[in-house]
């Protein structure tokens, strides 16, 4: 992949922002190409989640600008975030409980009827058509989804994505809840979603998953970036360095949170 | 593993009860069929009570139950939106206050201001009285949802700030006189012999609820059909249509059976030229118009709820709130909607309620906040957000009505019957813990 000619899927330039006077994010710069996981590593508190949750609109930046496809885009809640195209899977399954698996597929977007009122049928049958290519023994349409197990509501959640013709996919710990089995269905996801030319924003703790997946890895430490690398360039070792120590290798681009 | 699962469904079936086995073929909801028990239970024994230590059961009479379902309305029509309010998470206790302003403003409009300008009697006064008294009503509800939702200030606050605020509104608006009467036509909206439809009137109306009942089965039948889901038995659908279908007739044969009182009677043979032959003439009440509304505002609300964007935004912001933000869904305007809702429905009882009074008093509505909760909450609305249903607060209006109007009837005093009231609500809720979570 050339990532050098190609025009940035996503750009965040300079982002920043404060809670009471804490900087969980100090001017950070990322970007994402078309066709690219970008792995988004660091501690606990590191900042990934609410670098993020600027992307998405879900917290306003106090600083920095958002480009898309090259242009500035105005994020200012979750709508502006999804009329560019930007999905987010949330750590905390932002699945509404007491709702069916189609009643969340389609949430926010509900398919209607020509009298306006909600096409439930519609919205089940395409459901089963998304899910049944994620998870083919998913079958519980009927059930709300409090009595689904952690994989299937996984599912339930990138399915939400894939329905909306997402461009930019965030996952922030998509893996965290699942076992082996699931971990491993949703590797093969975003494989998947990658040869559509769907750019993923991964933040993970598993470093072994990191570098299946991704192809360049960001690491954050105390809000700011330590740096950036593809993941051919540096090692596991390498990379465990810049997220514990906070030290930039060679094979890295150091960012402003590098030691030097 | 599902050949598995499958095995131990058909062992638990093997295993089941006939009554089991029937409510799943009926697909009939336990919680419902509880509540039914509760209210045939209230019903006969107050009768009973009455017939044994009074020596005259007067609940089971035509003249109590058509008095029970003028009742129920108004506390009915506000349940609906109670179950929306407390679905978000959130709580109403102005409601009674605001029905007493409501009220007030609205008697002032139609008895002092319009018969100034358009004469008395006019029908437009009606009209007009009405459209403003709900524009007041949602009006206020949603000033509230604007505090709750955009200022950020809890809902219990602000409406319990509203609940003193709309009372003492109340007495403000014409310093604690009464207005009355109301104008002739509004009145008819509050029931009383004049405001009913009638023996034939009813029967038109039993026959298309049939018709609904039994058009509700077939297209939901279709629907299966068309989309492969599991059928109910055709005996259960039919035995769903027939008690359905009873029960709507056996509601108008009580209305219908209890006739206009003597004094009515003659004023209205006097009026009309009528001779009155020997034994008095017999002419049936029939639904009274505020049921009438009552069961039209179920209709509506519960299309609301289960076949609107607007209705499953309501249950998602219940169920997660955060995750419908992050859907994209406006939860501060939702809010701001649903309080406004509430205030509308508000609107309507207070139509209701001052009409069936035949004058507007500050003191109108008092504790309705209180039967409204309770009705909401006893017909299954869950207090930890997303779960509720109208039909269930509607039958739940029903119960506390029945409670209270029967122990009116068997003559506790007011004292025990606040104290009954008050149990019920506690108990009725632990028996839904308890439903909750072995159902879970």
């Amino acid at each position: 992949m050339n990532t050098t000619e190609a025009i940035p899927l996503v750009e965040m330039r300079d982002m920043s922002i404060a809670f009471g006077g804490i900087k969980a994010v100090d001017h950070a710069s990322v970007s994402l190409y078309p066709a690219e996981v970008v792995a988004l590593l660091g501690h606990n508190g590191a900042g990934k989640s609410t670098l993020v949750k600027m992307l998405s609109g879900a917290y306003i930046r106090d600083t920095g600008e958002i480009l898309i496809n090259d242009e500035l885009a105005t994020i200012e809640n979750p709508r502006d975030a999804k009329a560019y195209g930007i999905e987010t899977i949330y750590q905390t399954l932002a699945l509404a409980d007491n709702l069916d698996a189609a009643a969340n597929l389609f949430l926010g977007r509900e398919l209607r009827t020509r009298w306006g009122t909600l096409d439930d049928a519609a919205m089940e049958a395409e459901a089963r058509k998304v899910m049944g290519r994620l998870n083919p023994r998913f079958e519980k349409f009927k059930d709300p989804v409090k009595a689904l197990s952690g994989g299937q509501r996984q599912s339930v959640a990138i399915a939400r994505a894939i329905l909306f013709n997402a461009r930019i996919l965030v996952m922030d710990e998509p893996t965290a809840a699942l076992g082996p089995e699931e971990t491993a269905q949703v590797a093969d996801l975003i494989l998947e979603l990658k040869k559509d030319g769907i750019g993923i924003f991964l933040i993970s703790h598993d470093i072994e998953d990191v570098f299946e997946l991704a192809d360049r890895v960001v690491v954050m430490k105390n809000g700011a970036i330590v740096g950036t690398a593809a993941t051919k360039d540096v090692t596991k070792d390498e990379v465990l360095g810049m997220i514990i120590a906070g030290k930039c290798p060679s094979g890295a681009v150091a960012g402003p949170g590098a030691i030097t | 593993m599902s050949g598995e699962a499958e095995k131990t469904s058909k062992d638990a079936e093997y295993k089941e009860s006939a009554i089991v086995r029937f409510l799943r073929a009926t697909e009939v909801d336990t919680r419902m069929l509880g509540m039914i028990g509760a209210l045939v239970l209230i019903w006969v024994g107050f009768h009973y009570y009455g017939k044994i230590f009074n020596g005259y059961g007067a609940f089971l009479t035509p003249r109590n139950l058509w008095n029970l379902s003028v009742q129920t309305s108004s506390i009915a029509v506000m349940a609906t939106g109670m179950v929306l309010v407390i679905v978000t998470r959130h709580i109403d206790l102005s409601v009674g206050s605001l029905l007493g302003v409501t009220a007030m403003v609205m008697g002032v409009i139609q008895v002092w201001i319009l018969p100034q300008f358009l004469g008395l009697g006019s029908p437009y006064i009606w009209i007009i009285t009405v459209v403003a008294g709900l524009t007041f009503g949602a009006l206020i509800g949603a000033f509230h949802g604007l505090l709750i939702a955009y200022l950020e200030i809890p809902a219990f606050i602000v409406t319990l700030g509203g609940l003193l605020v709309w009372r003492g509104s109340a007495w403000w608006v014409a310093r604690g006189e009464t207005i009355a009467p109301v104008d002739a036509t509004f009145a008819l909206i509050g029931g009383g012999p004049y405001g009913t439809i009638g023996a034939t009137g009813s029967w038109v109306v039993g026959i298309l609820g049939c018709i609904g009942v039994i058009a509700l089965l077939i297209s939901g039948r279709k629907q299966r059909i068309k989309f492969n889901f599991p059928l109910r038995p055709m005996w259960a659908e039919w035995l769903i249509g027939a008690v359905g279908s009873s029960l709507i007739i056996g509601a108008v044969l009580v209305m219908n059976a209890y006739p206009w009182p003597k004094g009515i009677i003659k004023r209205y043979a006097a009026a009309n030229n009528i001779e009155i032959p020997e034994g008095g003439i017999f002419i049936s009440h029939g639904f009274a118009i505020p049921v009438l509304i009552a069961i039209a505002v179920g209709i509506f609300m519960t299309f609301l709820t289960t076949r609107t964007r607007f209705g499953r935004y309501v249950f998602a912001i219940g169920g997660n709130p955060e995750a419908a933000e992050l859907a994209g869904i406006n939860t501060k305007k939702m809010t701001m909607l649903i309080f406004a809702l509430m205030g509308g429905l508000t609107g309507i009882s207070a139509v209701i309620a001052s009409a069936r009074l035949n004058s507007a008093t500050n003191a109108l509505g008092q504790f309705d906040e209180l039967y409204v909760i309770a009705a909401a909450v006893i017909g299954g609305t869950s207090f930890a957000g997303g779960i509720g249903t109208i039909y269930g607060a509607m039958l739940g209006a029903l119960v506390m009505q029945s409670l209270q109007s029967g122990m009116v009837l068997v003559g506790f005093d007011s004292a025990v019957q606040q104290m009954v009231v008050g149990c019920v609500l506690v108990g009725a809720v632990y028996i839904d813990t308890l439903y909750r979570k072995s159902s879970i």
